[in-house]
């Protein structure tokens, strides 16, 4: 039975468009068709750009009617992570803080898949600034697994991963602080991706923690991953933190071939904390691999233990210092209530930032403040300078390194919500990789007893996104288990 | 008891880029509110700064002019503290890794040289202005100062009073400007100076509590306020109170400093490295580069002058106090007049009509100096006579014209005609027989009026060497005669 048109990856809906088999506007059309349809149970979408995302297919349209060259990305309908500005719709980062609030400008990402001929179907819901791993802390909505509703998508970007999953969008923007692309997309069942800390501009991704954020796609397969990456990543004058490091062609690196391949596989992540049902996927997964021609080696991060901690200390400082602008004199919340300025601060901020923003924001003050500098936030940048090296190390030994990309398959709502602790270990094994700064990506690599979709993490050396890809394409290729379809459909 | 005064001061330095610290936008002062602004500067959700070279390259050139260790590697750091003004709720800025560190400033005291220390100049961002008068009840901020960069310069406490820290700011200011990194115009804020006092028993090696003066808006301002700091500790310490560590205020009206922050309501500002911007790493050569581009500095352009052209100390003083006077100066001198004549010309004369005319820079002056040159050899070979030259100055000073042309066109060639002043002087002294009588009973004054009466006679156009010379021979062939 031939697919349904949601159904396709972004690589065949451009191949379709360009070739017009189909054209730019019955893509987007059937997929608004589609958002209509299940986004009611689903609440991927904060914000559907119904008209715009027409405008920009008929113009792809025009354009190759025309016979003019079109991009990589030529009628691809993707969602945007509303922690990316767009000049269309609002940004508000599922806050009550940027309720109503329209950025002036487009992130860079977000251009530059314009440029390549995308076309946009909407803002995507996540855990307000992006601090959360259930999306259960938008202001905006919770939404639901695709492969049962009672489920988290994970988060933050659980609104992009929902939406891959339940064919709302071929492909979606998301950002990933701590674990926030790759967790949601094991989550949901798609292949989610966190670049090289460097790889992507941060230019208009609403800063959380600006030393660990980092912008990757959530996509259908591997082909779509690197299609998609071949247009994100690159210098970008705007951010002097983005890599001047020459960006490959990432769908050269789609080849079924892993005989020159080493996986590490630390010791610290396969241990009691880790699932049974989960340990056993990656195991299969493991296993296929090295009927391949992979080799397997143990690694050891021997700092793993501190990650979490670090990670806590580090992320909310930054966040502390990032989120002090959402402040009501320019822009966003105003509390209507204040009398003089400390008032007028006080007053908007605790209005409008949600509880785990708060906590945060207090938490991040703290590590800060005289007196608690040098115990909390220097020792935990000492910490990730270890941590960083223990990666450094196992990559001397291996190639990538494999392990799973959360504890659990999805977890119900309101399952963890009463215990920040709990919901903060969903990131245990993600963490590390922002840390480090290096690349992460996960893969589905099954459905549990329970029918939700497990994943798999690659880790690769820093901006050697190429040889994840390849083995993660080879591992779909050849190993990859049909999981079918969620449920929603 | 006798006590000694110990300063230090804070001086932040707008800096004249062309565009902003972190963005593209223009660092002008004068535009509409809120205008010269973006995403940027506004702190808007998003945003990213990136740093503009030419403010490290500026930073690092006013680093070297004040001896200071170039670090080789510093970075920026955010300073936490909620205020409108400040665009993102924290400031960029530099904590424990300056960018210049360790220097010193050479200065004038009690006819001696001194060196203050100069702990360390980084860069910031400035923050924007807030407005409180814009109607009943509510304030608004300009936003156009936003993200102007800023060079910090702190000195070491080696300042010991007042007017060497007017001697401090003046000859930092004349560095600055040398360098052309800075408008300098404490009025307009785009230098501002805050002074860290203490006293104590003269001859200890402990410091005292210091308080921290703001608020000045000049450096006539900075000195008063500090002699008024000095002496209100130096009262309270005799009374036997004690010094309140505190931010005071410098009242200029009133001519006091009053408290405006204690040490306990002091913020704890958070400081941690800014992870927005990479680290500033400046190679060797880099420095050398920005050495190699930078003017001839106030002090060596002093030495020269005393060397080279054979001035006073005084006079290579007033003329290096700034780099476009300088200029000027040695621009006169290659165009051949003579060092001692043109230096003289520029401090007194031009000084004047500069002053008068409210006109900030001798730069904008319409007398090139060329002109001025051609002006003193008027002078020099007798054409014209320096009484004339003054007049004739006032005018190349209004009209731009050349001195020939203006010489010419006012019929001001000097009578250096020797039968003619002859006949003069003897008409002259047929006319005043009195004073001539006078002169010659031995009251030589009256020796001046009788040429000032030549003077007269020829509308100041006489040449002076051969009035003086010719009423002489004159006088004394009259003895002759009589007698």
């Amino acid at each position: 039975m031939p697919k349904e048109l949601h159904e396709l990856t972004a690589h065949e809906i451009r191949d379709a468009v360009r070739t017009r088999k189909i054209s730019a506007v019955e893509v987007a059309e059937c997929f608004f068709r589609r958002i209509g349809e299940v986004d009611e149970k689903v609440k991927a979408y904060v914000d559907v750009w119904r008209q715009y995302g027409l405008a920009q297919a008929r113009s792809v349209d025009d354009r190759l009617a025309k016979g003019k060259e079109m991009g990589l990305l030529a009628g691809v309908p993707i969602g945007i992570k509303d922690v990316l500005c767009t000049r269309q719709g609002y940004t508000t980062c599922c806050s009550r803080i940027l309720c109503g609030y329209r950025s002036p400008f487009d992130a860079t990402v977000v251009q530059r898949l314009e440029a390549a001929d995308a076309v946009f179907l909407g803002k995507l819901n996540m855990d307000e600034f992006a601090m959360g791993s259930s999306t259960e802390n938008s202001s905006v909505q919770v939404t639901r697994n695709p492969w049962n509703l009672k489920c988290v998508p994970g988060g933050s970007s659980g609104g992009s991963a929902a939406a891959v999953s339940a064919d709302e969008c071929a492909i979606a923007l998301g950002s990933d602080t701590g674990g926030s692309i790759r967790q949601p997309a094991a989550l949901c069942g798609c292949v989610g991706m966190k670049p090289t800390y460097g790889r992507v501009s941060r230019y208009g991704l609403v800063a959380f923690a600006s030393s660990l954020d980092q912008v990757g796609p959530l996509t259908k397969d591997v082909e779509d991953l690197a299609t998609v990456m071949n247009v994100m990543c690159g210098r970008d004058p705007r951010d002097s933190t983005s890599a001047d490091i020459p960006v490959p062609d990432f769908t050269k690196s789609l080849r079924s071939d892993v005989s020159d391949i080493t996986i590490g596989l630390p010791k610290e992540y396969y241990t009691d904390a880790l699932n049974n049902e989960m340990r056993e996927k990656i195991e299969t997964a493991i296993d296929g691999l090295k009927k391949l021609g992979a080799k397997v080696v143990e690694v050891s991060l021997p700092h793993t233990d501190y990650a979490i901690a670090c990670y806590y200390i580090i992320c909310t400082a930054e966040a502390s210092a990032n989120l002090a602008r959402f402040d009501g004199v320019r822009y966003g919340h105003r509390s209507r209530d204040a009398k003089d300025v400390r008032d007028m601060y006080c007053m908007s901020k605790t209005e409008a930032f949600g509880r785990e923003v708060q906590r945060r924001i207090m938490l991040g003050t703290y590590v800060l403040s005289s007196g608690y500098y040098d115990a909390y936030y220097l020792k935990a940048q000492k910490v990730r300078s270890l941590i960083r090296r223990d990666f450094l190390e196992a990559f001397q030994k291996c190639d990538v390194i494999i392990g799973p990309t959360s504890p659990t398959a999805a977890f119900q709502i309101g399952e963890k919500t009463s215990d920040p602790l709990e919901m903060y270990l969903s990131d245990i094994y993600t963490i590390s990789v922002n840390l480090a700064t290096i690349p992460g990506l996960s893969i589905p690599c099954g459905l549990t007893r329970r029918g939700l979709p497990a994943g798999m993490q690659i880790m690769g050396k820093p901006f050697d996104e190429e040889t994840m890809i390849r083995v993660a394409y080879t591992y779909e290729k050849n190993c990859g288990i049909d999981m079918g379809r969620p449920p929603i459909v | 008891m006798e006590y000694e005064a110990v300063i230090g001061l804070e001086v932040h330095v707008e800096l004249n880029t062309k565009s902003k610290v972190f963005c593209g936008c223009t660092t002008r002062f004068d535009a509409p509110p809120n205008t010269n602004v973006c995403p940027v500067c506004l702190g808007m959700p998003g945003v990213l700064p990136v740093m503009n070279r030419a403010v490290v390259e500026a930073t690092v050139a006013v680093g070297l002019a004040l001896n200071c260790t170039v670090s080789k590697w510093s970075k920026m750091d955010r300073k936490n503290y909620f205020y409108p003004d400040l665009a993102k709720d924290y400031q960029i800025s530099q904590y424990d890794l300056p960018l210049c560190h360790g220097g010193w400033l050479e200065i004038e005291a009690d006819g001696r040289a001194k060196c203050i220390g100069i702990t360390r100049a980084h860069i910031e961002e400035d923050t924007a202005r807030n407005v409180h008068t814009i109607g009943a009840g509510e304030s608004g901020v300009d936003f156009n100062r936003s993200g102007v960069p800023l060079l910090e310069i702190v000195s070491e406490p080696h300042i010991r009073g007042a007017q060497e820290a007017f001697d401090y700011l003046t000859m930092l200011k004349r560095i600055l400007e040398y360098l052309d990194v800075s408008d300098c115009n404490m009025e307009e804020g785009s230098l501002r100076a805050e002074a860290n006092i203490s006293v104590r028993p003269k001859g200890s090696t402990t410091f005292g509590t210091k308080t921290e003066v703001k608020n000045v808006a000049s450096f006539s301002g900075t000195q008063k306020a500090i002699e008024f700091e000095v002496a209100r500790q130096i009262q309270v310490l005799e009374a036997g109170g004690k010094i309140v560590q505190e931010t005071r205020g410098w009242d200029a009206d009133r001519g006091i400093t009053v408290t405006q922050r204690s040490k306990e309501s002091a913020h704890d500002y958070r400081y941690f490295p800014e992870p927005d911007l990479v680290p500033i790493a400046v190679s060797d050569e880099w420095v050398e580069r920005i050495r190699a581009s930078m003017p001839e500095l106030p002090k060596a352009r002093f030495d020269r002058f005393r060397g080279q052209y054979g001035l006073s100390a005084y006079d290579a003083g007033v003329l290096t106090s700034s780099r476009a006077m300088a200029d000027y100066f040695e621009k006169v001198v290659s165009a051949g007049a003579p060092a001692k004549q043109a230096g003289n010309w520029i401090m007194g004369d031009l000084q004047a009509l500069l002053t008068e005319a409210k006109c900030a820079s001798v730069e904008s002056c319409k007398i090139t100096p060329a002109d001025l040159a051609s002006m003193i050899a008027l002078i020099e070979n007798a054409t014209i006579s320096g009484k004339i030259a003054k007049d004739l100055l006032v005018d190349m000073f209004k009209s731009g014209k050349p001195p020939k042309t203006l010489v010419e066109e006012k019929g001001w060639v000097q009578i250096s005609d020797r039968g003619a002043l002859e006949t003069l002087a003897r008409e002259v002294i047929a006319a005043n027989p009195e004073p001539v009588a006078a002169y010659k009973a031995g009251k030589k004054q009256t020796f001046g009026f009788l040429v000032g009466q030549m003077m007269k006679a020829t509308k100041g156009k006489g040449n002076p060497k051969l009035i003086n010379e010719i009423l002489a021979d004159e006088l004394a062939r009259g003895d002759v005669k009589g007698s």
